[in-house]
This record gives structure tokens, sequence and C-alpha cells, in this order.
């Protein structure tokens, strides 16, 4: 469970998040929406404890992440930009990673499953941007946590690895994990998505489900729905 | 560390301590020419490769950060990956052809020890002291100017305002001054424990005297090793701070 209230944090002069609420149950799937610059990267990066906030307070599963990086032990984070050091083998990764947490872990299911096996000898700076990407996956899903942060999973993924990718977040959540999820792919939302979080200027501007939203703007299609929030949402 | 860097810095050591030798013949003379060296090529060595090394590890460092470890740790972890390798190329590098030259038999002991430890001190504290300027600045370019630049205003421009100072106030009595003024800049501090050590303050007239009677004693010894400490262990204070507070 995740707790966030009245959350501000400034970069230099740029406010991101200006006084955002959240409460996130556990179990099932959030997706985290809003426009680019909306502040969804911020959010999470402030969940992980890799930004500080300027204020406000986030507690997850009810201890606060202050001065704290124990909690992290229950989290796996999928980064946005996939981000190696360059001069490791893909398996050393995996082995110093598995060092780290000391957890049990399910790597080489999850290694054929992405097709990883030629790679796990190369070296992460010579893999294509979509295979890194899968790299980051199998990264972020290796352990058994009950929380999942995914900071936009989708990119540079070809069809095959999205439909995996899929498969892999519903046994997931089968599983009872809470998984918060980025993305600009709206079909992914559509699909997936128990709660819709969508996140404007660094407030929300709106929290349920898809249903719900469709409701709310009158819109039938998905697209249009998400894409029609903002503007509804200032006129209501 | 898996860095080649450090091997080439080993041999490179190795190389020198072997050809001072050789050209020189003598331990003691082939300390004095080691102090020279070092006193300079080490601060710069660690600046460098404390940036270097800082920037090059970006994104392991932000893979590090979401998993659960503490964030002192991590910064902690990495300065000591990169100030032990450095250290230990050194004193490797330099004992080496220096024990197999017969060392021990020498008087020259203390001083080539010495001269190590105040290498090692140079190294520590110039590595914690670019790991806070790498911090400070996202942009890598920036971040190599200040360094660079921190280490030609220790090595360099630092005694050239001390020298000036000294003209300037010829006239009064500056001999706590001098003192006080080495013992803030650890190259010069470094570089004064050493050529004391050698017993070659008699060239430098009074102010060597004076000198001489600080640094030569015990007590004296003494707190320049805790001046070079509290050198190596605020700006390693601050960055810890400074990672704490920073966000990725």
């Amino acid at each position: 469970m995740i707790r966030i209230a009245g959350l501000y944090k400034k970069f230099g002069r740029n406010q991101v998040l200006s006084g955002t609420d959240l409460s996130i149950k556990n179990g099932g799937i959030y997706a985290v929406l809003g426009p680019n610059g909306s502040g969804k990267t911020t959010l999470i990066k402030c969940i992980l404890g890799m930004v500080i906030p300027t204020s406000g307070e986030i507690e997850v599963h009810g201890k606060a992440t202050k001065k704290n990086w124990k909690y992290r032990q229950e989290i796996n984070y999928l980064p946005q930009i996939a981000n190696f050091p360059g001069n490791l083998k893909v398996y050393e990764l995996i082995a110093m990673l598995k060092d780290l947490r000391q957890k049990p872990s399910q790597e080489d299911q999850l290694i054929s499953v992405f097709g990883l096996e030629p790679y796990l000898n190369s070296k992460l700076s010579s893999l294509s941007g979509g295979t890194r990407q899968k790299v980051n996956i199998l990264l972020a899903f290796m352990f058994d946590s009950p929380l999942i942060i995914l900071d936009e999973p989708t990119t540079g993924l070809d069809p095959a690895a999205l439909i995996s990718l899929k498969k892999l977040i519903q046994k997931e959540k089968e599983q009872g994990k809470t998984i918060l999820i980025t993305t600009h792919i709206m079909q992914v939302v559509e699909e997936m998505a128990d709660t819709i979080v969508y996140l404007l200027e660094g407030k929300i501007y709106f929290k349920g489900t898809v249903g719900e939203l469709k409701a709310l703007t009158k819109e039938n299609n998905f697209d249009q729905a998400i894409a029609a929030i903002a503007t509804k949402l200032e006129n209501v | 560390m898996r860095s080649r860097w450090s091997y080439v810095y080993f041999l490179f050591y190795l190389t020198l301590g072997f050809v001072l030798l050789f050209l020189n013949n003598d331990v003691t003379k082939a300390v004095i020419t080691l102090m020279n060296v070092i006193i300079v090529l080490v601060p710069l060595i660690g600046t460098i490769f404390g940036v270097m090394y800082f920037y090059n590890s970006k994104e392991f460092t932000e893979l590090l950060l979401a998993l659960p470890i503490r964030r002192s740790s991590i910064f902690s972890g990495q300065y000591l990956g990169v100030a032990g390798s450095l250290t230990l190329s050194l004193v490797m590098g330099l004992g080496i052809p220096f024990i197999l030259y017969g060392l021990f038999k020498s008087d020259a002991i203390w001083d080539f020890t010495l001269l190590l430890v105040v290498g090692a001190f140079l190294t520590l504290i110039f590595t914690a002291l670019s790991f806070n300027i790498a911090l400070s600045n996202e942009n890598r370019i920036k971040g190599f100017g200040y360094a660079v630049l921190l280490w030609l205003f220790f090595a360099v421009i630092y005694d050239g305002l001390f020298l000036l100072s000294l003209i300037i106030f010829e006239e009064y009595p500056l001999d706590s001054y001098s003192l006080l003024a080495t013992m803030l800049n650890p190259i010069d501090l470094s570089r004064t424990l050493i050529l004391l050590k050698l017993d070659i303050s008699a060239l430098m007239g009074y102010t060597g005297a004076v000198f001489k009677s600080f640094f030569g004693t015990k007590s004296g010894l003494f707190i320049s090793i805790s001046m070079l400490t509290l050198w190596t262990l605020i700006p390693l204070f601050l960055l810890i701070r400074k990672a704490d507070k920073k966000d990725f």
C-alpha cells in the first residue's frame, strides 16, 4: 500500500508536483497517465526515494519513506531509460543484482520468455534498444516483491515481446501484487488497468476505472476519453 | 572497480620506481625525486580519476539507488573503490622496486614510508574533493574543468599567492602565518613534511628553522597527519551529506 499526502516537488523554478495526494491499495494494476512533463516519473522517483520531495509525506506499506531504505526491498522498479553500466555483460549484471538483493529469483524462466539466451554473454553497451529494454524488464520481474513499479515498460518492444510483457503483468496481478505502470500506449491501459490515475501539472485530476472515465467524459472511445479529460474537467 | 587504468597507473609507478633507482643508484636521492613527482602527480591523478569514474558510473549509481541500499553506502563504497585502488597502485608500484633494491637495509626506510603515507593521503583527499565536484555538476565538461582548476589551484596558484603575500607583508613576523598557510593546503603540507624529514631544511634559512622546529618534532608530525586526516574526512562528510539530498 502506498499513501501520498500533499507532495510538492520543485526542480529549480520548475514546480513539478504541486500537492499530490494519492492512495494505492494492495493488489491490482494502477495506470498513471498524463501528458509529457506532467510529473509521472517524478512521482515514481519520489516513491522510490531517488528524488527527495520538497515537502509532503509518502508511506509505503505503512512506513514513511523519508530517511528509510529498507522499504525498497518490497519494490521492483523498471526505469524509463534503460541505462546500464556498459562494461558489464548481461549475465554479470543479473548475478550482481541477485547478490545485492539476496532474494529468490526466477531469471531463467524470464530469459527464455524474452529469448535473451544469445545475449547473455554480450556487453550491455552492445545491445540494441529493444533488447536492452527486455533486459530491463527481466531485472524488474526477476524478484518476488509485492509492489512493482514500471515506468514506460513498452518503449522499444516488438509486438511479440509486448504480448509476453502483458502476460507477465497479468500473472503478477493474479498473485495479488500491486503494479504501478506509466505508459502512453492507451490500448495497454484499456486492456489491463484496474484503476487510472490521471496526472496533470503535478496534481491528480482523475482517479477511477476505465468505465468511470468514459462515463465522466461521455466518450465511448478510450483514447478520446483520455484526450478529453483535461478539457472536460476544467469545464466541470 | 573494473578499470584498465588502475593497472596502467600501477605499471607507471613500477617503471618510475625502477628507473629512478637505476638512475640515482641511491635510495635517498630516489626518494627526493619521487617526492617531486608524487606531490604533483598524485593529486592530479586522484582528481581526474575521481571525476571520470563518477561520471562513468552514473548509470550504475542510478541502478543501485532503486535497490534497497543506503545512499551513504553506495557513495562511500564507490569512493573507497576508486581511492583504494589508486592507493594500492601507488603503494605497490613504488614499493616493489624499492623493496627489491634493498629498502629494508637502507636508512631511508622511514622517509620512504612517510612518502607512501603522504601519497596515500593525497589520493584520498583529492578523490574525495573530485567526487564532490562531480556530484554538484551534472555537466561533465564543467565538472572536469572545475576538477582540473582545483588541482591547479592547490598545486600551483596557492603557492604563488602564498609567496606574493609573503612579499607584500615581509615587514611583519610571518612565522605562524606561513605555518598556518602551509597547513591549509594538503599539497604544501605534504611537501614540507617530507622535505623536513629528509633533513634538507638547512637550505631554507630562518623559516626553515621555524618549520623544522615545528614539523620535525613528534607533535608536529602528529598535527600534520591529523590535518591530512581532517582534509580527507571533511570532503567525505560533505560528499555523503550532499548525496543524501540530491535528486536522481
